[in-house]
């Protein structure tokens, strides 16, 4: 219960890790099993259906469910910590946030107990994810799963954009914020202007299947091009929402473990603004061979290539970072480092991908599968192995096992680069992605094969991860307050795991790494910038849940509101949009009355404070 | 009833109730970014009626359909709602609750109006016109587009009413003025939503 009505980012940060985690799981498993079919050519152990089902989902779950939440963990976790605040700018929109993203995942995966999950491919190309070629109700769930979690992120988007710019501690001026505060501020603004695109395409997409409306059927009149230009308008700069708060994670791991200051910072901040101004640029990299002509596949070829520079500029700073540093190869330094060449591995396939006409021969083969993985898993993923190794012990107020955290990351990398490495060349001998199987004796077999088996040495590394996760559970919180005793940054100045008001007084900041500055002037706290006094304090809610389920059965209504259920009571709940009207009153009565009952919250007593 | 209590808070009031408190102000600022998104979402609504406005598959075309004095009595009472609610806050920031309470009700009353005259349009194309969700591309995005705004329109009506309903339990504080601003700031952004609206569909449909 405690759990269902927290409004504390720090508990909010544990429930984004555990469902996101979970939801990673699926798609891990997933993932294994269109390995397992891709093992040898002309293999049975799946038909087509269900295999273009695995991939959909895979993808769909991998990006919006799996790794999302996690990373919205971490800024959860984190953020408040680092700015020197007492909680995120809206508390109760945060438990919003969460609870949207989770229900409307469990929607997405009802799926695949009701009827069959969607088998369109993550990007539901139309017409392909149209009734008339996916006429269960798949994509259905796709498009109205995907709708409610997305409210949660642009929740969590606007949430932590206000946050940074309103509540960082007296001295934390924007240049003196940490990397991974600036990332992740970044990644909230594109969140908030990406969103809304898709938020467009899904309702499009929803009004053509439910409400026969024609935006994609071309014998009304419709433009099937037009769902991939709103998808890739979105899409793209999705890719920059995984991966900055990456580069974020990086840039605090690295000056840790090397005990050097970031280098260049100020060149960092404006690499990643501009990577996020030109990530709205591209979009129809995506579509050059949809047709749009010369001109166009010109110049977005061109402007894709130009995010190789501020990229670049990252690379060579964290290079030149650890350049002269002591460096420390902890577990997470180790992902950190790991990170580096496999994630210019992927830009460079980038690159490659970027020049029109060569994207006509890699188009839908398996190089572009290797790329996407290159930057999402030896991206993403190592970023995100080596931030939840840096701020477990934050988090938990427990010290993950080294021996094991090492296991991980080589199991995991060398699976990584076994699976993943070899669909380079797969996809240049022409092997197509998206299809079920293969014909043998076409030199694909041996590389599929190691291919697979790298994806189960993968598998391995997340179950050492997870037994790591388990064992360290069962020792008692002793981690102290900076654990890996080089922290730079002002969530080390408070407890392993920190107080439900986190700073006991707001801190002073007196410069870049602002506790690390504290360390070399020969101080051990941080100079306050208050005295003890009252901590004001949002009080649990559990009306954030009961929103989400109301948007979840009011989804669930209008999806199935066409259905014939040959049952009086169900047709008659259900076609007349009275599913839908019951789940928008739980809804809006709920937000009725967070508006009509103020809670002023309680407040933490100074005496309180000094007692602990 | 209250009226004579919330008038007496009121004395107290700073200058600008809605930016006296961090809580308010971080309202003020989260309100502007959401508007920022919503922004996107027209946007992306725009575009696609753009790009759809002339596919109108052998049904009505935007020419034969739309009817400028309806539309303009329309934009005329969006329009003066918007003033009237500058109106609203101009009455918060000099403390007079009842004026500003007034106000919202007019403006309120003004939102009704005009989404009445909207929802007597559609059902005029509907019914005479046979021009539904399903007739072409040119319907579909048509109805998606002014019907998003007006699910706005009648979301502001809610809201605002329920803030009226805030206004008389609790009077003028500074939790209460900083949702009556954020509130005055979405019906300005329908607003001019509206204005785009009125040129891209109407104007341009009936002579582009």
């Amino acid at each position: 219960m405690d759990w269902i009505t927290t409004v504390d980012h720090k508990k909010i940060a544990i429930l984004y890790l555990w469902a996101g985690g979970l939801f990673f799981g699926i798609g891990g498993l997933e993932a294994i099993l269109i390995r397992i079919q891709l093992i040898k050519p002309m293999n049975t152990f799946l038909d087509a259906q269900t295999f273009n089902e695995l991939i959909t989902m895979h993808g769909t779950t991998m990006i919006f469910l799996g790794v999302m939440p996690v990373i919205f963990a971490l800024m959860n976790a984190v953020i408040p910590l680092q700015i020197g605040a007492r909680d995120v700018a809206f508390p109760f929109l945060n438990a919003l946030g969460f609870w949207t993203f989770l229900f409307g995942g469990v929607l997405l995966n009802l799926s695949w107990i009701m009827g069959g999950a969607p088998d369109a491919g993550w990007t539901s190309y139309t017409p392909l994810s149209t009734t008339q070629y996916s006429g269960t109700h798949g994509v259905d769930f796709y498009t109205i799963g995907l709708q409610i979690a997305g409210l949660g992120t642009l929740i969590g988007g606007i949430n932590f954009l206000a946050t940074i710019i309103t509540m960082r501690a007296p001295g934390m001026s924007f240049m003196r914020m940490p990397m991974f505060v600036w990332a992740s501020f970044i990644t909230s603004a594109i969140i908030l202007f990406a969103f809304p695109a898709i938020t467009v395409g899904l309702v499009l997409l929803t009004f053509d299947r439910i409400l026969e409306a024609n935006f994609f059927d071309t014998s009304a009149g419709g433009n099937s091009v037009l769902w991939q230009h709103i998808f890739w308008i979105f899409g793209h700069p999705e890719v920059y929402i995984l991966i900055l708060p990456a580069f974020g994670i990086i840039s605090e791991v690295i000056p840790t473990f090397a005990r050097k200051r970031l280098f260049g910072y100020s060149s960092m901040v404006f690499a990643t603004i501009l990577i996020a101004f030109l990530g709205f640029m591209v979009w129809a990299h995506h579509m050059f061979t949809t047709g749009l002509g010369p001109v166009a596949n010109a110049l977005f070829s061109v402007s894709t290539m130009l995010i190789a520079v501020p990229t670049g500029i990252k690379i060579f700073n964290w290079l030149f970072t650890m350049w002269g540093g002591q460096v420390r190869f902890t577990t997470p330094n180790l992902f950190a480092v790991g990170f580096i060449p496999t994630f210019t591995m992927g830009g460079v396939t980038g690159v490659m991908l970027a020049s029109a006409p060569a994207d006509f021969q890699f188009h839908d083969t398996y190089f572009v599968v290797a790329h996407f993985h290159y930057v999402i898993v030896g991206g993403l993923v190592l970023g995100l192995f080596a931030g939840l190794h840096y701020w477990w012990p934050k988090m938990f107020g427990r010290m993950l096992n080294e021996t094991l955290g090492k296991w991980t990351f080589w199991t995991f990398i060398i699976g990584f680069h076994l699976t993943f490495f070899v669909q380079h060349f797969l996809g240049l001998m022409g092997m197509q992605r998206r299809v079920f199987t293969y014909l043998p004796n076409q030199q694909f077999d041996l590389l599929n094969l190691i291919s697979t088996i790298g994806a189960g040495l993968m598998g391995v590394g997340m179950l050492i991860f997870l037994t790591n996760i388990f064992l360290t559970s069962r020792k008692p919180a002793d981690a102290p307050d900076d654990p890996w005793e080089d922290g730079r940054t002002l969530e080390w100045t408070i407890s392993s795991p920190p107080p439900e008001y986190n700073f006991k007084q707001t801190p002073l900041v007196r410069g870049l790494d602002a506790f690390w500055k504290e360390k070399t002037s020969g101080h051990k706290t941080m100079t306050p910038a208050e005295p003890v006094g009252p901590i004001h304090m949002p009080s649990a809610t559990i009306l954030p849940f009961l929103m989400s389920v109301g948007i979840f059965i009011a989804g669930l209504g209008f999806m199935f509101s066409r259905d014939d259920f040959g049952n009086a009571f169900m047709g008659f709940m259900f076609n007349n949009y009275l599913v839908t009207a019951i789940g928008l009153v739980i809804t809006f009565g709920s937000m009725l009355l967070r508006s009509l009952y103020d809670d002023h919250g309680w407040h933490i007593e100074p005496e309180e404070l000094e007692g602990r | 009833m209250t009226t004579a209590h919330a008038e007496g808070a009121a004395g107290n009031l700073p200058h600008e109730p809605e930016k006296a408190t961090l809580e308010g102000r971080n309202k003020v600022l989260a309100f502007w970014l959401f508007l920022g998104g919503e922004s996107v979402l027209f946007g992306t609504l725009f575009a696609t009626f753009l790009a759809l406005r002339n596919q109108t598959n052998e049904g009505p075309s935007a020419n034969d359909l739309f009817h400028l004095p309806l539309v303009a009595a329309a934009t005329f009472l969006l329009l003066v709602s918007s003033l009237t609610s500058v109106f609203a806050i101009q009455a918060m920031h000099r403390g007079k609750v009842t004026v500003l309470r007034n106000w919202l009700l007019v403006t309120v009353f003004l939102g009704l109006c005009f989404l009445v005259l909207e929802i007597y349009e559609f059902s005029v194309y509907v019914r005479h016109e046979e021009f539904g969700m399903t007739t072409s591309a040119f319907s579909s995005a048509f109805y998606t587009l002014v019907g998003f705004h007006g699910a706005h329109v009648a979301f502001g009506i809610l809201w605002i009413s329920v803030l009226i309903g805030q206004l008389a339990r609790k009077g003028l504080t500074v939790v209460t003025a900083p949702k009556i601003y954020v509130s005055a700031m979405y019906w300005h952004f329908i607003d001019v939503v509206w204005v785009f609206i009125f040129t891209v569909v109407y104007l341009l449909g009936k002579v582009g």
